[in-house]
């Protein structure tokens, strides 16, 4: 077989693959809010004075890291049923890969709190503030900045692992694209396809990041 | 171990001070920093604390200002226990629901300010206002406003500290201590990471504050000078201990004892 591209069944299926691609920019936005979020909670449980909650979280961080996301999704999906818990494959696509990332971002943003001098917190307590305000307050929003550029790097990560969600049936762009081989029996244009996509959309991304990481600490006054 | 039977449930009478360290240790490990220190500071006296580095004098002021633990006596800030608490009858280690309670007594600036980045002068001056004392926005910017023109960063207030030099930056943490209307402001070595043309400008804020205001103050400084000119009384730390103390006349024109001569004759030195 040789090289032999179809310009018409390439326009055919196009529609349908950008179609696709929402539900693959969902599955990464939905997945990405869940592990930022999920994130901040670990990287904060962490630092409790309750030593076996740091214990029991770091654990739980070093084993979501250490085992593959592909697992991790047929995990909570096809298991999950057996111990009562019945989910859809979105559901369970985007607990899994929310649950993933968030173990990394978890990592990135306690080198983002480690960061924040002594000092900050000596003038929270000279100022008599809670816990929760000199967290919320002063803390995380220092915390933030340094971490951008590893939670950038996590976004563009999670983009490109929800492929992966394709096999527990979430129709997104992997999905798609194979559902078109298998049943048109051409696979070159579908792939080609979805590896423009992909690229189109990562590439600029990552520019993005860098853009919005200096107009934050400008806007922090942290410049 | 320390019998905190020992020790008075609050002070009473005619004469409390302001603030009362009641043999005061501290340890670091093997390390005694602080052994059984005693010291009175008087409402409205300016008390200044000199001494050889590693001598505990900055110990003092982060253990009134809740920074550190002490390991044995009691500090009481305005008759009341600090460090303790009363409950049934006897002293116990304070929580933390009465160390927020005491603790908003004290305020404090620190050698390298510890202003917050991410906000402008005026956000500074306003934030424990606001978040701590729950006083209206407007009502926080008008007296951080009052603040910032008193120390004289007026025309600053909007600026990040990042665009501060090292004098401006310990003037706008001055006017943001000073918003929380402490009883008692605390001075730590406030002009030891500025250029020297730069020190008069925090100095002569202080000395207005002194002049112009009835704050209890204590002060850690490396300025001889500045410390003769404002403070009621000096104390001489070392080795965990006041050595000596008296007025600035006293202390740096008749020092007694031998440690206090030497010291200050090695300072002179440097000068």
């Amino acid at each position: 077989m040789g090289f032999n591209w179809n310009w018409e069944f390439t326009w055919e299926i196009l529609p349908k693959l950008l179609h696709a691609t929402l539900n693959t920019l969902m599955a990464a936005g939905l997945g990405y809010a869940i592990a930022v979020v999920l994130g901040m909670v670990f990287a904060l449980a962490q630092r409790t004075p309750y030593w076996a909650l740091t214990k029991v979280v770091r654990e739980v961080i070093e084993f979501i890291r250490s085992t593959p996301l592909i697992l991790q999704i047929f995990f909570v999906y096809y298991v999950g049923p057996q111990f009562g818990l019945k989910l859809g494959p979105w559901t369970a696509g985007m607990i899994a890969i929310g649950l993933h990332y968030s173990a990394y971002l978890s990592e990135v943003y306690r080198g983002g709190l480690e960061a924040v001098p002594k000092g900050q917190w000596e003038a929270c307590t000279a100022l008599n503030m809670s816990t929760r305000d000199t967290y919320l307050r002063i803390v995380i929003p220092q915390a933030i900045p340094p971490a951008l550029a590893g939670m950038g790097n996590y976004l563009v990560g999670i983009f490109k692992d929800t492929p992966m969600l394709s096999v527990i049936g979430v129709a997104e762009l992997m999905h798609t694209a194979n559902a078109i081989g298998s049943s048109s029996y051409r696979y070159l244009e579908p792939y080609t396809l979805v590896g423009i996509i992909f690229l189109a959309i990562s590439l600029p991304t990552a520019g993005l990041i860098r853009l919005f990481e200096g107009y934050v600490r400008r806007k922090l006054g942290l410049k | 171990m320390d019998d905190l039977s020992n020790y008075p449930l609050e002070l009473t009478g005619d004469d409390v001070p302001m603030v009362r360290f009641m043999k005061v240790t501290k340890r670091y490990g093997d390390l005694t920093v602080l052994d059984k220190l005693d010291l009175d500071v008087a409402e409205g006296e300016m008390v200044t604390v000199i001494g050889p580095s590693g001598s505990g004098k900055t110990t003092v002021l982060r253990m009134l200002m809740t920074l550190e633990t002490i390991n044995e006596g009691v500090i009481y800030v305005d008759g009341q226990p600090l460090t303790h608490m009363a409950k049934g009858g006897k002293l116990v280690p304070a929580d933390r629901k009465y160390l927020r309670k005491m603790r908003s007594q004290i305020g404090m600036c620190f050698q390298h300010f510890n202003l917050f980045p991410h906000m402008t002068a005026l956000e500074n001056c306003m934030e424990g206002p606001v978040q701590v004392l729950g006083m209206k926005k407007a009502e926080a910017r008008e007296r951080a406003e009052e603040l910032l023109e008193l120390v004289g960063m007026s025309d600053k207030r909007d600026q990040h500290p990042s665009r501060l030099s090292g004098g401006q930056q310990q003037r706008v943490a001055i006017a943001r201590a000073l918003a929380m209307r402490p009883k008692v402001m605390l001075f730590d070595e406030v002009t030891s990471a500025l250029d020297p043309e730069v020190i008069g400008e925090v100095t002569n804020v202080i000395r207005s504050l002194v002049n112009e205001h009835n704050l209890t103050m204590l002060m850690v400084t490396h300025q001889m000078g500045f410390a003769k000119d404002i403070s009621d009384r000096v104390c001489f730390f070392f080795d965990g201990k006041i050595e000596e103390q008296g007025t600035p006349d006293e202390l740096f024109g008749n020092p007694q004892k031998e440690r206090t001569q030497q010291f200050l004759s090695a300072v002179k030195e440097a000068d």
